[in-house]
């Protein structure tokens, strides 16, 4: 019964594994995965010596630690907003829009920010303009184009993300703050020595599940939302094994690159994992 | 939670209260601003773009009309609604047995199956390897590049697996006995059960497909294959519209409005499905999350 799903993960997953030998070979199409010259580690050298590697490293990670620095305590403090509030149908309200962006795709999320962010006419150039400013063209400036990315990932992601807070906050036992109420306790000291601890676990699980993907930087945002001025800024290390890849054929050096981040990124999700089980006693997988 | 009024609560809850509103403000704003823009008549929009508000009398729906007009539009629809089912009933298909085998301990090769399973989800090489494999199967300009590749996901499986484990295990046993075999098992005794998770599930999975842009951008090149997200794009990152709409030069909408009515169409299925993708998917995301 399960055999057409074992073909499927022996096709479509390990068929891919087999395929990324071509990382240590010199890939012509013509002569296929098998049959292509070995060239040894010269893929992973020219991509370590090469000018592009720092820059696309410091843009991923840039990228990637911003939105976990920023991302964990925002979707915190609303996840407490949410838990505190006495009213019922405005929490509910709130959390319902809240999780909307999360369903949209970057594509749709990239027509909704040409309405605000757009030169022409978007709603913050036109308030810009109302102050007597400049309109300013955030998604193709160098100098804009990274708050642009963050901003519009927090704008999708932090009401989705407040979920599994929330489900630690309710698991709170509500005689703890009963105690803490009758003790004398404030609304802050009720959240910094029932809440925060409350819901520790799961900050440091998100915390070490987000370290183990630091290298996703977001590839289908970038994807849509970049364009050749912002590249500097902006090309990550999966748009950048796009390019090469698809685009400019460089078959050998692009699944070298992707290897590279495959191995980092199995090394660091172990890591994370070992990290959880000790910390939390909760494993990631 | 005991609500003590006192002044320093209420002060509080004031605080809360604002904290809520702002998040409230600033995710529906821009939603509020694509929606006016798409409604937004040529000769307001060209007195200095969309209003923060439109008078009643004024919304007209000119935009839609014209992309809805062309056959480019309604056929990215069709695309999209095919890949969704499509890829949606393959992955269930797919998905199913493999957490019920797995759910059952007793399986032999457990282990060894579920290693296999887990380090894909672990190691991924990368977009060129499966890239090739792709165009070498000749898939490309169909829509199994789309749906085969990510068919089934790993998370998901898991998800379904811990599902299938919470069932007691005197269902199967009970059927067993009678003379089921395992797929009449799983066909008659657990899916009648499982109907919250398929749910759930089936939603993850049509979520994906719906919103899926950049795999058609890879595999597709025959337009009349387009799915939406797609032809979205090209109609966000293009400056003339004559190729996507019924131009109409007398009664024309501006380039914004097409772009937000676009925009919208692409959403609207989701709009649609939003109260109970809400509702399952918060159940879902905890039921992966909260384990044992």
């Amino acid at each position: 019964m399960m055999a057409p799903t074992l073909l499927y993960f022996l096709i479509f997953r390990y068929g891919p594994l087999w395929n990324a030998q071509i990382a240590f070979k010199d890939f012509r199409p013509l002569l296929g995965v098998w049959g292509s010259p070995w060239a040894g580690l010269q893929n992973f050298a020219s991509f370590f010596n090469s000018f592009y590697f720092e820059e696309l490293i410091s843009n991923t990670l840039f990228f990637s630690v911003t939105k976990l620095v920023l991302g964990i305590p925002l979707a915190v403090i609303l996840a407490l907003a949410l838990h505190e509030t006495w009213f019922a149908r405005y929490r509910t309200v709130v959390q319902t829009m809240a999780y909307l962006p999360h369903f949209l795709s970057w594509v749709v999320m990239f027509g909704v920010m040409l309405t605000v962010l757009s030169p022409n006419n978007g709603l913050i150039n036109q308030v810009i303009e109302l102050l007597g400013g400049r309109p300013i063209a955030f998604l193709t400036s160098p100098e804009w184009f990274r708050q642009v990315v963050v901003l519009s990932d927090l704008w999708k992601e932090t009401g989705w993300s407040t979920i599994l807070y929330l489900a630690a906050l309710l698991a709170i036992s509500p005689n703890l703050y009963e105690a803490a109420t009758v003790d004398g306790a404030s609304h802050l000291q009720r959240i910094r020595h029932i809440s925060l601890p409350g819901i520790l676990p799961v900050i440091v699980l998100v915390t070490l599940l987000r370290l183990g993907h630091i290298l996703e930087a977001g590839f289908n945002q970038i994807f849509v939302l970049y364009s050749v001025p912002v590249y500097s800024v902006g090309d990550i290390i999966d748009t950048w094994v796009y390019r090469q890849g698809v685009l400019q054929f460089q078959f050998s050096l692009a699944t070298a690159v992707g290897l590279f981040k495959g191995v980092v990124g199995l090394i660091l999700i172990l890591v994370a994992n070992r990290l959880s089980k000790r910390m939390t006693e909760l494993p990631l997988f | 939670m005991v609500q003590v009024r006192t002044r320093d609560a209420l002060a509080f809850q004031a605080l809360v209260a604002v904290i809520l509103l702002i998040v409230l403000i600033a995710i529906i704003l821009p939603l509020w601003r694509v929606i006016v823009t798409a409604f937004t008549p040529l000769d307001v929009y060209t007195r200095g773009g969309a209003p923060l508000f439109l008078a009643p009398g004024q919304w007209t729906a000119e935009a839609f009309r014209q992309l809805l007009g062309h056959p480019l539009f309604p056929r990215a629809m069709l695309n999209s609604v095919i890949i969704t089912l499509a890829g949606t009933a393959l992955s269930l298909v797919l998905t199913v047995p493999l957490a019920y085998g797995l759910s059952s301990h007793a399986l032999p090769g457990r282990n060894g199956i579920m290693l296999m399973i887990l380090f894909t989800f672990l190691f991924n090489p990368g977009l060129i390897p499966v890239y090739l494999l792709v165009t070498k199967l000749g898939l490309t300009n169909s829509f199994w590049a789309i749906i085969l590749p990510p068919a089934v996901g790993v998370t998901n499986t898991l998800v379904m697996m811990r599902f299938f484990e919470g069932l007691p295990e005197e269902l199967r046993e009970a059927a067993r006995m009678d003379g089921a075999n395992e797929l009449q098992v799983l066909w008659h005794v657990i899916l009648p059960l499982s109907k919250p998770i398929l749910l759930t599930i089936g939603l993850f999975y049509s979520v994906y497909f719906w919103n899926e842009f950049f795999t058609p951008i890879l595999y597709l090149t025959d337009r009349d294959l387009m799915p939406l997200p797609v032809l979205l794009r090209n109609i966000l990152i293009s400056a003339s519209f004559n190729e996507y709409v019924e131009y109409d030069a007398f009664s024309s909408a501006s380039l914004e409005s097409l772009k937000s009515a676009a925009v919208l169409l692409t959403m609207l299925p989701m709009l649609l499905v939003y109260p109970w993708i809400q509702r399952y998917f918060t159940k879902g995301s905890l039921l992966g999350a909260v384990k044992e």
